[in-house]
């Protein structure tokens, strides 16, 4: 077999770091070849270069042997190279063929032909069994169909090497089996596929060779049937890790946060969260499982008062708090680790100082008179820094300027040194490295341990079941059901989180 | 203790930065428009030292500057505060024009009230007027989400044709052209009054005012709870609500005070130099220049003053260029220029352009030494 | 006799209303070009009076109408690429550019017109577009331009690319579309229009130019395209009704309201629609934010 992609002696550096170091990666002809590294390690600066969105500063491409200069997309589409963003790349008013077709629209004359369009998707559609209505507005369909019309796209621009970057975040486990099956018809049809991911399960069950980055260097390529996922963690990670987390026994105390037949809409204005009944006791971490977009956000929205219950109740230490503005909920006794702490954890353009108050800020010890005391914020920020271990210069410099993991560190900070009742961590250790997940999780166990209550919700499954002392699964903006971790396995949980019952699991 | 003069030091360092980019963009104006004179075969000097003069010549020249400086800080605080909060209120121009209007309305129907009751009255009205024209715009945003530019477009001409209306009906000197006048209790003090040096130019107490709202804007903003707010509500509002900051009041509540500012700026120019509305047939330019003067300053009210310094030394020199054969439109372009270069941010983008690309150079090197 | 009478009036009415929607109609087919590629056109106005005093100055120069049209084109255009440099490659805030350039626009042509004809005010009189039948050649052209904005916008492959670009910048430029030269792209075209709306007002309407003649027309274009959604057909109509507005007014002497709540009517309606109190008018999702290559 010969090497379709052979990428040579790669490097590329951004103001201040190097993010690819002569890379060197060779994709065969009918391979899926997982690209395996933490959150910036350069698995997506490598693929960019390959799909011409970045040029290497050095190094050599060769394409079926021949030498090429990749220097924008569409050379890299003339190549054959497709490419499945992470984050969908699609136009939302357009039509799927609209999407599809953009920029290589078939037309008579002038004029496009739309018909001639449709027809060509259809077709596509058909061969690789896609089963996409071209007719329908995206903006209606669900995510695994969208992600169908990504694959559409390359397939409809003649790809024969697809890249595909963390496709399954989104999926629930049906639609990654379904995946996993048009990937494997793509491959038998002549196809090669490149796999971007971080998640050593799904490099196990779904590739035949995996290359592993860590720090912008490629450490090993391997076949995937000669490793295990305790290699693959080690060499990802550059030491050895222990994939599981230390913790003592729950001691269990009286609820902290009830919710009793709470509903919320989306900013669609849908039903999200279809009625919930939950309690979450002090001292236990209770973790919500669930593919993501089934009412998971909406439902630590709701609690937080960031979006409106249409019904239920909700309450905090036997206090009503539903539909409360958010600072009266913050001072009642509540932190909160919002899932994107760029949209909403932080102030960007605030210095670290003016971000650790968020939500205090009003308070009378940050205050002097009428008007804010920097003096004490600064101190109150200096204390956070130190007690935390948050790598920065000073507490003067804007929170843009530190890294993913300092950042969270921050929130973490703020949000449990204001001693709440109840802490809600959504997404906690999203696109941190390994060091600072250890980290996050350690801090939610002593949460736990001081008597706190701890909602802790991920779409990481072994997260959920590494921390948490019982196990909500969501599906359909409902608790399907609520296991103990103990009686948790992958199995169980995967078969409700598709929408099953607990006896269905068993 | 060399921590904090390193602090200082540094400090000093941005704020010097910061100024430089304007200055050199204005310079770079500057010498465009002294182009634009030579290519009409005019003496650029001669321009140049003319604008001073009829702007600074004297006493009563530098008075009258003063005069056209006053709503020109005020506008282009009101551009600055609401900045601040993420809201580009083009509006001003509207919130203006009902300051003005409203201020006659007050200092013509409550005549015979004591001085400086209705002055200060008189004043408020006027602000309130133009607070309450802002804060349509701002309820908008923050309720039904339609955009402050589109509105603040559409307001200033409601605003224009509504003086109109009014200037021709409920506040019409019968025939005329414009409104009634305002009663002496509702004028501002002038200079004239006092000081010999000032005896031809209507140079009155707005600039005092005018200095003094400046020190508030920066105060509310960078001091004080509601400031932190409306800056965090600014740059992220998600972030900003998670924090507990009710996004939509301080939305509203930013229009309000840049209202409140564009409306006295109104206000002010009533009641202290034309005591009057005219009918308008376009817009007066105070609240538009308010957006020139804003970016220039940087948006930071200590840089309004000084930028609308500027733009008075500009606009009062004109008319003795014109004197000297040198159209004053040179002015207008001088202006627009200006804008562009700064709304360009064009030095920094140069400066950072560069920077990155030795910054790349760098990090090869001493990955290459590794 | 009552009934022709009726007829007479609505007929002058009506001819009154394409008057003054020529300009307009051309201005806010312009304000949709730049708009739908994702780039605020506030400088609409400006650029109108630009192509007003451009279309005199060739005109004058040359003697002919067409070389005035000519360059009121060129001279809209190149204040298009000001605006589309501005925003793309300085990704300066749109709205501040367009400011900027009403107000270079405004004080350039005075200047430019004391230098020329040594007077403040207005030019002489210069050759123009004489009326055919009952409108001179802008207004024809208008209609026409807004079938031929329709057809690029909705039936080619351009118009296509233009709107993925104002959607979903990004999206586009995955697919290997080149997202700021269709910027550039409309940009111009938007100047070129607005160019032509100026030069409707100079040398057809009138055979001059005179100071303030645009007066805000760029800004009621602006309003009509958002009150007629952002959709060429959509933005012409509602140029035809703000245009029916001013010939009510010039047309009938007294009327039970207010003159200044005519005038004022545009701008009410406008805001009545971007604020969703009579059917919803949203722009594209991407307007007005500089697109940022290569960022995620």
């Amino acid at each position: 077999m010969s090497a379709v992609i052979e990428m040579k002696g790669i490097s590329k550096s951004f103001p201040g770091i190097r993010a690819n170091d002569n890379i060197n990666l060779k994709i065969e002809q009918g391979e899926i070849h997982v690209l395996l590294g933490e959150n910036g390690a350069g698995k997506s600066t490598l693929m960019n270069i390959l799909y011409g969105l970045y040029q290497p500063d050095e190094g050599q491409i060769l394409i079926k042997g021949k030498p090429v200069k990749i220097v924008n997309p569409n050379v890299a589409i003339s190549h054959g190279i497709g490419m499945v963003h992470q984050h969908f790349m699609l136009i939302p008013p357009f039509t799927v063929t609209e999407n599809i077709i953009l920029g290589k629209e078939p037309h008579k004359g002038t004029t496009l032909d739309i018909q001639k369009a449709i027809s060509d998707v259809e077709e596509i559609s058909k061969k690789y069994e896609l089963r996409v209505d071209p007719r329908v507005i995206v903006r209606d369909i669900s995510v695994g169909m969208q992600q169908r019309v990504e694959i559409l796209k390359t397939l409809y621009r003649g790809a024969e090497i697809l890249i595909l970057d963390e496709p399954t975040a989104v999926l629930t486990p049906q639609e990654i089996d379904e995946l996993c099956i048009i990937m494997r018809s793509l491959v038998y049809q002549g196809k090669s596929i490149i796999l971007i991911t971080h998640k050593l399960k799904e490099v196990m069950s779904m590739s035949d060779k995996v290359t592993i980055i860590r720090r912008g260097k490629v450490i090993d390529t391997l076949n995937t049937k000669d490793t295990n996922i305790d290699e693959l963690a080690e060499k990802m990670v550059g030491r050895k890790v222990s994939l599981t987390v230390e913790k003592k026994e729950a001691k269990v105390l009286s609820p902290i946060l009830e919710i009793k037949g709470l509903k919320v809409l989306d900013n669609r204005k849908l039903e999200a969260v279809k009625g919930i009944d939950l309690q979450v006791h002090g001292g236990e971490i209770l973790g919500i499982a669930g593919v993501d977009g089934n009412g998971q956000s909406e439902l630590v929205q709701a609690i937080t008062g960031l979006s409106k219950a249409e019904a239920g109740e909700v309450f905090l230490n036997g206090k009503d708090i539903t539909n409360l503005p958010p600072r009266e909920i913050i001072a009642g006794g509540v932190g909160h680790i919002p899932e994107d702490r760029h949209k909403r954890g932080l102030v960007l353009a605030y210095t670290l100082a003016e971000n650790s108050i968020l939500g205090s800020h009003y308070l009378k010890k940050f205050r002097k008179g009428m008007g804010l005391s920097y003096q004490n914020i600064r101190e109150y920020c200096r204390k956070l820094i130190s007690e935390y271990d948050i790598r920065t210069p000073n507490e003067k410099v804007i929170a843009k300027s530190l890294s993913g993991g300092n950042q969270q560190k921050l929130i973490v900070a703020r949000e449990i040194d204001r001693d709440p009742s109840l802490c809600i961590a959504s997404q906690p250790t999203r696109g941190l490295d390994v060091g600072a997940i250890e980290f996050v999780h350690k801090k939610l166990i002593e949460l736990r341990d001081e008597g706190k209550a701890v909602l802790l919700v991920s779409l990481e499954l072994d997260e959920v079941m590494d921390l948490s002392d019982r196990i909500a699964v969501m599906y359909d903006g409902k608790i399907v059901g609520i296991l103990d971790a103990k009686d948790a396995t992958e199995k169980k949980l995967g078969i409700m989180m598709a929408g099953g019952s607990a006896q269905d699991a068993v | 203790m060399e921590s904090r003069i390193n602090e200082f030091r540094e400090g000093l360092l941005n704020t010097l930065k910061e100024i430089a980019y304007p200055l050199v963009a204005i310079l770079i104006s500057v010498i465009a428009g002294g182009i634009l004179v030579y290519s009409f075969g005019k003496d650029p000097v001669l321009a140049y030292t003319s604008m001073i003069k009829g702007s600074l010549g004297d006493w009563n020249k530098f008075g009258e500057t003063l005069v056209t400086v006053t709503p020109l800080i005020l506008t282009g605080l009101s551009i600055t505060f609401a900045f601040k909060c993420n809201l580009f209120n083009i509006g001003v121009e509207g919130q203006f024009i009902m300051g003005a209007i409203a201020a006659v309305w007050a200092g013509w129907a409550f005549a015979g009230l004591p001085a400086i009751l209705h002055l200060t009255l008189t004043l408020l009205v006027g602000a309130a007027a133009g607070g309450i024209w802002a804060s349509i715009i701002g309820w908008l945003q923050a309720k039904v989400g339609s955009h402050v530019v589109i509105n603040g477009i559409m307001m200033n001409y409601i605003a224009m044709y509504t003086s109109n209306f009014l200037v021709r009906t409920a506040l019409n000197v019968s025939g005329k052209a414009y409104s009634v006048e305002i009663a002496d209790t509702a004028k501002l003090w002038r200079f004239s009054q006092a000081f010999v040096q000032f005896k031809h130019s209507r140079l009155h107490t707005g600039i005092i005012i005018a200095l003094i709202v400046a020190l508030v804007a920066y105060y509310i903003l960078n001091k004080t709870v509601r400031g932190y707010e409306i800056r965090a509500v600014g740059f992220n509002p998600d972030a900003a609500e998670y924090g507990g900051i009710n996004v939509s009041k301080n939305i509203i509540l930013s229009m309000l005070v840049a209202g409140m500012f564009a409306g006295l700026a109104g206000a002010i120019m009533t009641t202290g130099v034309q005591y009057r509305v005219n009918t308008l047939f376009g817009f007066t330019g105070y609240g538009l220049d308010g957006i020139s003067v804003a970016l220039v300053g940087n948006i930071h009210p200590i840089g309004v003053i000084l930028s609308a310094f500027l733009f008075g030394v500009m606009q009062k020199g004109g008319p003795l260029m014109q004197i000297q054969g040198i159209p004053k439109e040179v002015v207008g372009i001088i202006q627009g220029i200006i804008i562009l270069f700064v709304a360009a941010n064009f030095v920094k983008v140069i400066m950072g352009n560069i920077k990155q690309r030795k910054e790349l150079k760098k990090t090869a090197l001493q990955e290459g030494v590794e | 006799m009552e009934g022709v009478g009726f007829l007479t009036i609505l007929g002058i009415i009506v001819t009154a209303s394409i008057r003054s929607a020529t300009p307009l109609i051309f201005a806010s087919l312009g304000g949709n070009f730049s708009e739908r590629s994702g780039v605020f056109n506030i400088g609409l106005d400006g650029i109108m009076t630009i192509g007003a005093f451009s279309a005199v100055f060739f005109s004058y120069k040359t003697g002919s109408p067409w070389a005035g049209l000519l360059g009121a084109i060129v001279m809209g255009g190149l204040f298009g690429l000001l605006l589309a440099f501005m925003s793309i490659y300085f990704k300066a805030n749109q709205v501040i550019v367009g400011t900027a350039i009403n107000i270079l626009a405004a004080s350039l042509t005075t200047f430019l017109l004391v230098e020329i004809w040594g007077r403040p005010g207005q030019t002489d009189n210069v050759e123009y577009f004489k009326a055919v039948g009952p409108f001179n050649l802008f207004t024809y052209l208008a209609f026409v331009m807004v079938i031929v904005s329709y057809y690029v916008m909705y039936k080619t492959p351009f118009g296509l690319r233009v709107r993925s670009v104002g959607e979903h910048p990004r999206a586009a430029d995955t697919l290997g579309i080149n997202v700021y030269a269709i910027q550039y792209i409309c940009v111009i075209i938007s100047g070129v229009l607005a160019g032509i709306g100026g030069a409707s007002l100079s040398i057809g309407s009138m055979s001059l130019f005179k100071e303030g003649m645009v007066a805000g027309k760029g800004f009621i274009a602006l309003a009509a395209l958002i009150f007629g959604k952002w959709h060429p057909i959509g933005a012409a109509l509602a140029c035809l009704f703000f245009g029916f507005a001013v010939a009510l007014e010039t047309v009938a002497t007294n009327l039970p309201v207010p003159r200044e709540l005519l005038y004022a009517l545009p701008y009410i309606m406008t805001m009545l629609a971007v604020s969703g109190f009579v059917g919803r008018s949203v722009g594209p999702a991407a307007g007005g934010i500089p697109y940022e290559k290569g960022e995620k």
